[in-house]
């Protein structure tokens, strides 16, 4: 069959649609003028004032300990919601932890932030705990919306398991804990990895969720970008986006190849 | 016709009435909500069988053999192994194993560890264990693959591990999911064979699932045949076909050319039944039959001979050649009587040589008394 060019014209532009802001941003992070809009040369001087930045610095290390801290409790979570919801067929309830489990996936992140802020407050008058808002809440908030989306990849995960694998375990003499750590969570380990990256990735990136339910002292990078460019855009902004921006990009394209390589193992009869 | 040997008794202990049955299966059924998926099925089965469940999908086989394995509770009766009652036994700790149709490999292990598995259950050391594995898939020709994924392997060679891992903890009873449905034809006509060499060596009871006749007439010391989650006839592969009991059976293990007729009269050791298709046929006597009771006359396409010229026997009609299939050693011929009928002939190839039949001949077809099953049901 014969192509044409129509094809590759329409790729092309939506390549040009998608990736064009990215790459203009990446090009003017290397700007050595002061004016963002202005090309005067490359230059990696808004990278070093990045990294003598202890503000931005701070915030790079409260949003790397939130983003591993909730990715890995969301995994956790994630898994068991997983488990419940593709192994135990039918019980009580059963509907209502579907509908909760995908709720953060479609609620506007201006719900889910503002209900956790009041969830936090309420509990510390009643219960006294989690003292203030800070690290802890935010990593709470960001297990919270994470894990609906590690729940998502392992049920389907789960689901194109065979399951005469569990069962042929149990009929070997293991029993149902064994089963779950020999043979389940082996076979669906790939996907979890990638529901981990994608956790991490969208703990690193949120904004609206942070801003409700952080405190003093514990801004994310995102939250002290975005107060920044509210003074007005600076090119040390667009260097740091260029770094988040690589960092995202590697996670996403290492959870990708993980769960393109599943399939193909799969489809191979593995 | 060629006799078998007959067999010591204790060879074929469901011969004798007085053996005690390894595995006894007693009034068990199991229903999914209305749908009643195996019914009311009892059956005794004996220490070194190799007995298969026939039938087609959805009559239940799958559901028994699971319930055997106690992945599925009864929903009645109940299942004893060497005289335990199974009911409350979890799956894990059966003295059974099985052998799924999927083969269900650890695909995150190797071979050797798929077939370790097992045994390190039960508690055997690693070495002990490695030791055993690799016994066991040396007895299933695998001796050298113990290092491989199971993705690594090809079809015949997964089915062999599987066959291996169910195997080595030595179980009473092999559970088998239609263990060569997913070869080719080829394949799975050489892996009968070895599936019972392997099981003579070993000498475990075996019970198959399988819907494929051929397959369960090949390998089974007897065959199970079940329809709409009942059993429907237990017997040898040899007993099943020459003298099933009711026409499903006859119809479903071979081809069979079934007349309806009534019984006539029974005149010394032979009687007559009056069919539609064929007019009075004169037939070996049944006893039990009274005279006007509908019956069935079922006749293998084996037994019926063809001639061009007009036998010395009772049973003979006039046929028109209206096919024939030559199919190597045999030929199937299809043969129009004079009132319509269509009727199935299966010769040897070779004893037509002398007098071919072919296309639109006339021809006589004949049986002989012995030669046609009366079927009241």
């Amino acid at each position: 069959m014969k192509r044409g060019w129509i094809l590759p014209v329409l790729a092309g532009l939506g390549f040009v649609f998608l990736y064009a802001p990215i790459v203009a941003l990446v090009v003017f992070s290397f700007n050595e003028s002061r004016l963002v809009t202005v090309w005067a040369g490359f230059s990696t001087r808004w990278y070093v004032a990045l990294v003598n930045d202890r503000q931005i610095l701070q915030a790079a290390w409260v949003s790397l300990q939130v983003a591993v801290a909730s990715a890995t409790l969301a995994t956790v979570l994630g898994v068991l919601a997983a488990f419940v919801l593709a192994r135990l067929g039918r019980f009580r309830g059963r509907l209502l932890l579907t509908g909760m489990t995908a709720a953060p996936l479609v609620m506007p992140e201006v719900i889910t932030g503002l209900s956790l802020l009041l969830l936090f407050v309420a509990m510390e008058g009643v219960l006294g705990w989690p003292g203030g808002r800070g690290m802890t809440t935010l990593i709470i908030a960001h297990t919270t919306f994470c894990l609906a989306f590690v729940a998502v990849i392992a049920q389907s995960r789960l689901r194109d398991m065979d399951d005469s694998l569990e069962e042929a375990a149990r009929d070997l003499g293991a029993g149902p804990v064994r089963v779950f750590f020999d043979i389940t969570l082996p076979v669906i380990a790939p996907a979890l990895v990638a529901g981990w990256l994608l956790a991490f990735t969208l703990s690193l990136d949120d904004l609206v969720i942070a801003s409700f339910v952080s405190g003093p002292g514990a801004s994310t990078l995102p939250m002290v970008v975005f107060s920044k460019v509210r003074l007005g855009v600076s090119p040390d902004v667009n260097a740091l986006a260029t770094i988040i921006i690589a960092v995202v990009a590697v996670s996403i394209a290492i959870a990708g190849v993980i769960l393109y390589r599943q399939a193909r193992r799969r489809d191979q009869g593995g | 016709m060629r006799q078998t040997a007959p067999l010591a008794a204790d060879t074929r202990p469901w011969r004798d009435a007085g053996a005690t049955p390894f595995l006894r299966i007693q009034g068990v059924g199991k229903a999914f909500g209305m749908f009643t998926a195996v019914d009311d099925v009892t059956l005794d089965i004996h220490r070194g069988e190799l007995f298969c469940l026939l039938g087609a999908s959805g009559c239940g086989k799958s559901t028994l053999l699971r319930m055997l394995a106690g992945f599925e509770t009864p929903s009645a009766g109940r299942i004893l192994l060497d005289g335990q009652d199974m009911s409350a036994v979890p799956p894990h700790r059966r003295p059974t194993n099985m052998m799924f149709q999927s083969y269900a490999l650890f695909p995150h292990m190797t071979v050797e560890r798929n077939v370790m598995y097992g045994l390190l259950r039960e508690g055997l050391g690693r070495a002990a264990a490695r030791e055993r594995a690799r016994e066991m898939l040396r007895l299933v020709k695998l001796d050298g693959f113990g290092a491989r994924k199971p993705h690594q392997l090809s079809g015949g060679q997964r089915q062999r591990v599987a066959l291996a891992r169910a195997l080595v903890k030595q179980p009473k009873l092999l559970l088998l999911d239609e263990p060569l449905g997913a070869l080719d034809k080829k394949l799975r006509e050489e892996t009968q064979f070895e599936l019972v060499r392997i099981q003579e060596t070993l000498g475990t009871t075996f019970i198959v699932v399988t819907h494929d006749q051929e397959e369960a007439m090949t390998i089974a010391t007897r065959i199970g045949i079940m329809r709409d989650g009942r059993i429907v006839q237990v017997g040898e592969p040899r007993e099943i076909y020459e003298a099933p009991d009711t026409r499903f059976v006859a119809d479903f293990i071979g081809s069979v050319n079934l007349f309806e007729g009534r019984v006539d009269v029974a005149a010394g050791d032979g009687m007559r039944v009056v069919t539609q298709d064929l007019g009075p046929v004169t037939l070996r006597h049944v006893p039990g039959l009274t005279a006007g009771q509908t019956v069935w006359v079922a006749l293998r396409p084996e037994r019926l001979a063809l001639g061009h010229s007009e036998p010395d026997t009772p049973n003979r009609f006039r046929a028109l050649v209206e096919d024939v299939g030559y199919m190597g050693q045999l030929s199937v011929y299809r043969l129009r009587l004079p009132g319509g009928r269509l009727v199935q002939a299966t010769l040897s190839s070779r004893a037509m040589d002398d007098a071919p039949i072919s296309w639109d001949d006339e021809v006589w077809v004949s049986f002989a008394p012995a030669a046609g099953r009366v079927l009241t049901q």
